[in-house]
């Protein structure tokens, strides 16, 4: 029989506001092997702990039950605080009476009925508990950084700097990602490529980084650690090591006219081609999709025009696998597809554009050279009509739009009417707008400066409608402000279209065992806490995958993240969770169920010698689980048709016992 | 086709192929047919039997028996070799151990049926020109097929055999039109109450003779969990009438994505539940849920409660049932 002793914490007035605490303590004292049973105003505080620690002296006690927060808060504060007194850690449960009791409920009587039947439960669950002791696994001292944006370069950078060696897996045939196509960035205005790229460089130079661009992660295996980590190297048909990058042959391929994603389609590239001039690393890639060679088998003239002999049209897709100790997802990224957006006219009238799309034709490398011109006629645009939070800020019903800010758009709308104002000040611009948000340092001053010194008109309303009129645009909207109908003839509408996380993300974040919100952002592990670690051990976010982040932002929290991964790599061993799968080989029938829905690969099947009736020997095959592997994630407990896989600390006894006392 | 099957394995046993084999021999009644293992060609001549009341499916006694020395022959059913594809799958079979004779099956005649007709001192059953000749003590007597046909296979799903060494008689198809669902959606389409009522009715009949989990090849747990004094439910007395009647669906979930649909459950019970009408309606949901999926029909096949796919539907979407 277990002595235990129950503690209820007030948390001030977050718990003891809605719970009768008392009530909760004298009801739970009378429990079948509670021996002590008390109340405090704070329990996590360093008097609430030395009031435990005494209880657990003076009583004898061999378990402990807390009512208090959720146990990602404190769980660890108790357990420790129990060991200190030679209790082992997991002979502590937690009762939590705050999220899901005192938070959630008003009526006081419900309150604590609730709480003292939540507090009975952990008290069922501990007269099962065993101690329980953690094990040791070793740490692979490498990690893998997926996208190869900003945000995976400076991750990358850093952790590189610590000493460790980093891979960056870039889907694209070059990392810099959203940001190499931007054209000037706010509040200071350098040119994004003069910031970029020296980073670029560094990360392409680096002895301690490793580039696969042009490659996807295609499997996860493995745990905090130790990650098993399949990576599909997608034939360039260009040998990298061979590749000069020299450009010869994407001048000489015959065929010109494949749309050119970098500049968003608003001119061409050959089917060879580099991305940018600073592209890393700077290696030709053949598009298959467009390459008469590869296509009918005719053509070859990039292998015959190539000096280094690198082009390779027998090149396949290569699977690699690499082991790391932790996982920096860094995905980023697109604007939304403003096609669905008829009313702005996107996808009938040409002169209508996304504000990616006017980085680009504001950009020197971009498909007009850098000279603000219309994409319809070639002609210089005298009005100009912004649109801003097309797609963000919608309703949760919209099936159109995000319900989020997209964060950038303002400040990157300022940026754009400014640059426009003063290359071309015969130009006049217009900023429709819902509400203009810049909290960031020098963000005010930067947009009252487009108002104010270069003469941007913001006007608060939304645009109606954008139609084709001659040669024009027609934009009806609405000034709320005025209260009166506008018309104005553009020339140029920009769209600021929301941001949404690339769709990759939502496949990696299944391989990755890292939880989503219903928007495809990863979750982090704590809103506030943990905001670059992901609940799952050993992955980490970094840049736009979180959430919604403009440039600087990023760069600090890639850092961030860097050092959280640092921290795991700078470990030799990692303290297991013991709280892990296993088999009880006289119930296993070796079905191998449990094997396959393993995530982690943490179970085997071997034969067995058992001794059968009249002293025979049975040979059965039977599972067993790796401690070191087994997350303790519960899936084969479930799985298993015999009930031979229990998971400990949470056994199937265990949440019986609690059922049992809830339903009592 | 008796003949043809006792010359094949006497064949099959006198070649070493096989050292004995897995049949069916006369039971407690002349209609009652028993699994049973022949060890020598004498014990084979002596009591093998095979004819129309021969539903047993033999799978299950291989998980047993392919452990044994050397290897055993056996018969199987179109259906039963989805059970013993199913076992193969679990690695409860041991494959090399076992020569499989598929035989072919139009159905199989329920002397439930028959003896509801009024039929008694049955002695044995014919099928002659798609009626079956019945013989019992008081003379033969002609009964028209389709009237004494088991329920289960009223709506066989399959008379392809999945597996095989070799056959006997025709190979079949899937059999896509078996209506095997019906009774279920109209189970389906009842108030919770009626269908609680519907089932209160029928599993209140249970007399836990355990008869249904015996016979089951999915059923075949070292120590079933109502036998292992740990798991906490072993030898318990019942608190109320319904706790009995939550073995039965305690059961369907154990067997859920693996019950072949074999209807041994139903076929055994001697209080003629429809047992097979709770794995049916996993079954159905599964199908709907996660696309159609035959336990059984792919010893290679990922199931699809073992299974996690990317296109699986998310918690938060629910189901439609």
């Amino acid at each position: 029989m277990q002595r235990i002793g129950v503690f209820i914490c007030h948390c001030g007035t977050n718990i003891a506001g809605t719970v009768d605490v008392k009530a909760v303590a004298e009801a739970l004292g009378h429990e079948a092997g509670v021996v002590f049973s008390t109340e405090y105003q704070y329990m996590c505080s360093e008097s609430g702990q030395q009031l435990m620690r005494k209880a657990i002296r003076e009583h004898k006690l061999t378990g402990v039950v807390v009512c208090s927060c959720s146990p990602r808060m404190h769980e660890a504060t108790f357990r420790k605080a129990a060991s200190l007194e030679g209790i082992n850690p997991y002979m502590v449960e937690i009762a939590n009476i705050r999220e899901h009791v005192s938070w959630i409920h008003k009526d006081m009587k419900e309150a604590t009925e609730k709480a003292i039947i939540l507090g009975r439960a952990a008290i069922a669950k501990v007269h099962l508990n065993q101690p329980l002791q953690a094990g040791e696994s070793p740490v692979t001292k490498r990690a893998l950084v997926i996208g190869g944006g900003i945000a995976g370069i400076q991750t990358a950078l850093d952790i590189a700097e610590a000493g460790f060696e980093v891979d960056i897996v870039e889907k694209s045939p070059t990392i810099g990602g959203k940001m190499a196509q931007l054209d000037k960035t706010f509040p200071t205005l350098d040119c994004a490529a003069c910031i970029l790229t020296p980073k670029m460089v560094d990360a392409g130079q680096n002895e301690k980084i490793k580039i696969f661009a042009y490659s996807e992660v295609e499997a996860v295996k493995g745990y905090v650690g130790n990650f098993n980590v399949s990576i599909r190297r997608k034939a360039r048909y260009v040998d990298e090591t061979k590749c000069t990058g020299c450009g010869l042959c994407t001048e000489k391929c015959p065929q010109k006219k494949v749309p050119n994603e970098f500049n968003m389609g608003m001119n061409n590239r050959h089917a060879i081609y580099i991305p940018f001039a600073q592209a890393v690393p700077k290696v030709a890639t053949i598009d298959a999709d467009y390459c008469m060679m590869l296509k009918t088998g005719k053509c070859g003239i990039c292998s015959k025009v190539c000096g280094a002999g690198a082009i390779d049209y027998k090149q396949q897709d290569e699977v690699i696998e690499r082991q790391y100790g932790a996982i920096v997802a860094a995905t980023g990224f697109n604007p939304i597809d403003a096609k669905a957006y008829n009313e702005y006219g996107y996808a009938t009238c040409p002169d209508v554009v996304t504000s990616l799309e006017l980085e680009r034709l504001m950009n020197a490398a971009g498909p007009t050279n850098g000279t603000l011109l219309r994409p319809s006629d070639n002609e210089h645009p005298h009005t100009v009509v912004f649109v801003q939070c097309v797609g963000s800020r919608c309703t949760e019903t919209d099936e159109r739009g995000k319900p989020y800010c997209s964060k950038i758009c303002c400040m990157y709308t300022a940026k754009h009417a400014m640059l426009i104002r003063e290359k071309y000040p015969d130009t006049d611009v217009y900023v429709f707008y819902i509400d203009v948000r810049t909290p960031g340092k020098n963000f005010d001053e930067f947009y009252r400066r487009a108002v104010e010194q270069y003469g941007v008109h913001y006007i608060k309303g939304m645009v109606g409608k954008v139609t084709q009129n001659g040669k024009q645009l027609r934009v009806q909207a609405s000034d709320l402000l005025a209260g009166e109908q506008l018309h104005i003839d553009a020339d140029l509408v920009v769209l600021a279209t929301a941001i949404e996380p690339d769709k990759t993300a939502r496949s990696i974040a299944t391989m990755l065992t890292a939880s989503m919100d219903t928007n495809d952002f990863f979750t982090e592990a704590h809103p506030k806490l943990r905001p670059v670690e992901s609940p799952t051990a050993g992955i980490f976010l970094s840049g736009v995958c979180q959430g919604p982040k403009d440039i600087p932002e990023t760069v600090s929290q890639a850092s961030a993240c860097a050092a959280k991964v640092i921290g795991v790599l700078a470990k030799d061993k990692l303290t297991c969770n013991p709280c892990v799968a296993q088999s009880d080989e006289m119930l296993c029938n070796g079905c191998s169920s449990c094997e396959k829905v393993c995530p982690y690969g943490a179970i085997s099947y071997s034969d067995k010698e058992f001794r059968g009736p009249n002293r025979t020997t049975l040979i059965r095959r039977v599972a067993s689980v790796n401690p070191a592997v087994c997350q303790g994630c519960g899936a084969c407990t479930v799985a298993c048709p015999s009930g031979a896989m229990d998971l400990k600390g949470f056994s199937n006894k265990q949440i019986m016992a609690e059922v049992d006392a809830i339903c009592q | 086709m008796q003949e043809m099957m006792e010359k094949r394995a006497l064949e099959l046993l006198a070649d070493g192929t096989v050292n004995r084999v897995l049949g069916w021999s006369v039971g407690e009644f002349p209609y009652d047919m028993t699994p049973a293992v022949f060890r020598s060609a004498e014990d084979l001549k002596d009591r093998f039997v095979y004819n129309d009341f021969c539903g047993a499916n033999l799978s299950k006694y291989l998980i047993k028996e392919s452990k044994g020395e050397g290897k055993i022959l056996v018969f199987l059913k179109p259906c039963d070799t989805y059970s013993f594809n199913q076992l193969i799958a679990e690695h409860r079979i041991k494959r090399e151990n076992v020569y499989v004779i598929g035989i072919e099956c139009y159905g199989k005649a329920d002397v439930e049926k028959l003896k509801a007709m009024g039929l008694s001192g049955i002695t044995g059953i014919q099928m002659k020109n798609g009626e079956y000749v019945v013989e019992t003590v008081y003379g033969n007597k002609t009964v028209k097929a389709s009237d004494a046909t088991a329920e289960r296979c009223l709506s066989c799903k399959s008379k392809k055999h999945v597996v095989f060494d070799e056959l006997i008689g025709e190979d079949g198809d899937v059999v896509e039109d078996c209506n095997r669902f019906d009774m279920v959606e109209k189970l389906e389409a009842m108030t919770p109450d009626e269908r609680f009522a519907f089932w209160r009715g029928e599993l209140s009949r249970c007399i836990r003779c355990n008869a249904c989990r015996n016979v089951c090849p999915a059923c075949s747990c070292e120590q079933c969990v109502f036998d292992n004094p740990n798991s906490g439910v072993a030898q318990k007395a019942a608190v109320n009438s319904f706790e009995e009647n939550m073995f039965h669906i305690i059961r369907a979930f154990h067997v859920a994505g693996r019950c072949t649909d074999c209807g041994e459950c139903s076929r055994v019970c001697p209080q003629h539940i429809p047992l097979h009408l709770l794995n049916r309606k996993f079954i159905k949901d599964m199908n709907e849920f996660y696309g159609e999926y035959q336990a059984g029909a792919d010893p290679d096949a990922r199931p699809p409660l073992g299974t996690y796919t990317k296109g699986d539907r998310e918690p938060n979407e629910g189901g439609n049932k």
